[in-house]
């Protein structure tokens, strides 16, 4: 497991400087962290958080947009008709609710569906694990640099304290 | 007034500012009457345009942002003037056309014209906010709203086109649209003395 203050320590040690979003139980200690430091700005809905950090990055930022992945569905059009065809990247840092059908019932669906889903819009994915935080920031860096276009990095439950 | 109208009062106030546009005839009719690369044209995402310009504003806090927005843009995001009047950017400036119609799918009605757009605006804390209906009221009231600190909400009623209009679409590429934005949002301020011009 890592904690909130280790994986911001991370994500900011990477370049990320934005950061924005709609929470979930699975991210409340990064979310804590980043209230306590101050500049998270708490959404109202997950495209606009998307649109908020479109506009974060024309203004020279590294935008992080955080969800729930029952917010996938809410920013599928503001992926598709704005940050994909205008290139415009963010990290979507996407709890996975629903992780390997055990949850209550209103995640099972978008949990069994949400790296399909995310492959069919065509956004690059990661699963992080404990292990691999680091290894999975260097890839999306890299791909968000390569592709200037979203990435995302799945979290299961278990890996963020 | 139309939308023609009501631009051709606007766009010749502007500057070095920003403008974030929302989808649809208000992108098409402003790049038709002047197109600026500090001109952000969103053809999709509809509702986002506040959005966008919220994270241009509170990342460049020295430059001025200016949002040309629709009825039917602003009820599909109420929660992004909630978002503006909580994180307070004085130097937004949120620009709504009102015709109470969505224009560009055949002018089905939007709850404009039940529902007061300015109201909402002034509950969520926007410092400055005013309706106006006339060519004459436009002229006085943007010169200040371009002036002076906000978040400020300019509610602009105007007609609808009765009859289809045959305007041109943007004929930048969305990825030209949003490389030439950026670049303007690093060019430094423009000083107060070129703005009298």
């Amino acid at each position: 497991m890592i904690t909130g203050p280790d994986f911001l320590g991370l994500l900011r040690e990477s370049g990320f400087d934005f950061f924005t979003g709609v929470p979930c139980s699975l991210v409340k200690s990064l979310i804590a962290t980043l209230e306590e430091r101050g500049g998270y700005i708490p959404e109202t809905r997950e495209d606009a958080a998307v649109g908020l950090a479109a506009g974060a990055y024309m203004a020279g930022k590294q935008p992080v947009v955080i969800m729930q992945n029952s917010g996938l569905g809410v920013c599928l059009n503001a992926l598709a008709s704005l940050s994909l065809i205008y290139h415009l990247p963010c990290l979507l840092l996407i709890t996975w609710r629903g992780y390997q059908g055990k949850d209550a019932p209103e995640h099972l669906i978008m949990g069994d569906i949400s790296p399909t889903l995310l492959e069919t819009l065509g956004v690059p994915h990661r699963v992080l694990s404990a292990a691999s935080v680091q290894d999975a920031l260097r890839w999306a860096v890299e791909t968000l640099k390569e592709s200037s276009r979203p990435v995302a990095l799945l979290l299961p439950p278990g890996v963020l304290q | 007034m139309n939308l023609a109208e009501a631009l051709t009062v606007i766009v010749p106030l502007l500057h070095d500012e920003l403008v974030v546009h929302a989808n649809g005839f208000i992108s098409r009719e402003s790049f038709n009457c002047s197109d600026r690369p500090g001109n952000f044209y969103m053809i999709g995402s509809m509702g986002l345009a506040s959005s966008i310009a919220l994270g241009v504003a509170l990342n460049r806090p020295d430059r001025r942002v200016v949002i040309f927005d629709g009825d039917g843009n602003v009820l599909m995001n109420l929660g992004s003037l909630a978002l503006i009047g909580a994180t307070q950017p004085a130097n937004l400036v949120h620009v709504v056309f009102d015709n109470e119609v969505y224009g560009s799918t055949g002018n089905q009605r939007t709850i404009s014209a039940q529902v007061s757009l300015e109201e909402i605006a002034r509950a969520s804390g926007y410092q400055r906010v005013q309706r106006v209906d006339t060519v004459t009221a436009l002229r006085t009231v943007a010169q200040e709203f371009l002036a002076k600190p906000g978040p400020s909400f300019l509610l602009i009623k105007i007609e609808s086109d009765r009859e289809e209009r045959k305007i041109g679409r943007i004929t930048h590429e969305p990825p030209q649209i949003a490389a030439r934005f950026k670049n303007s949002c690093q060019l430094p301020v423009l000083s107060s003395q070129s703005k009298e011009d």
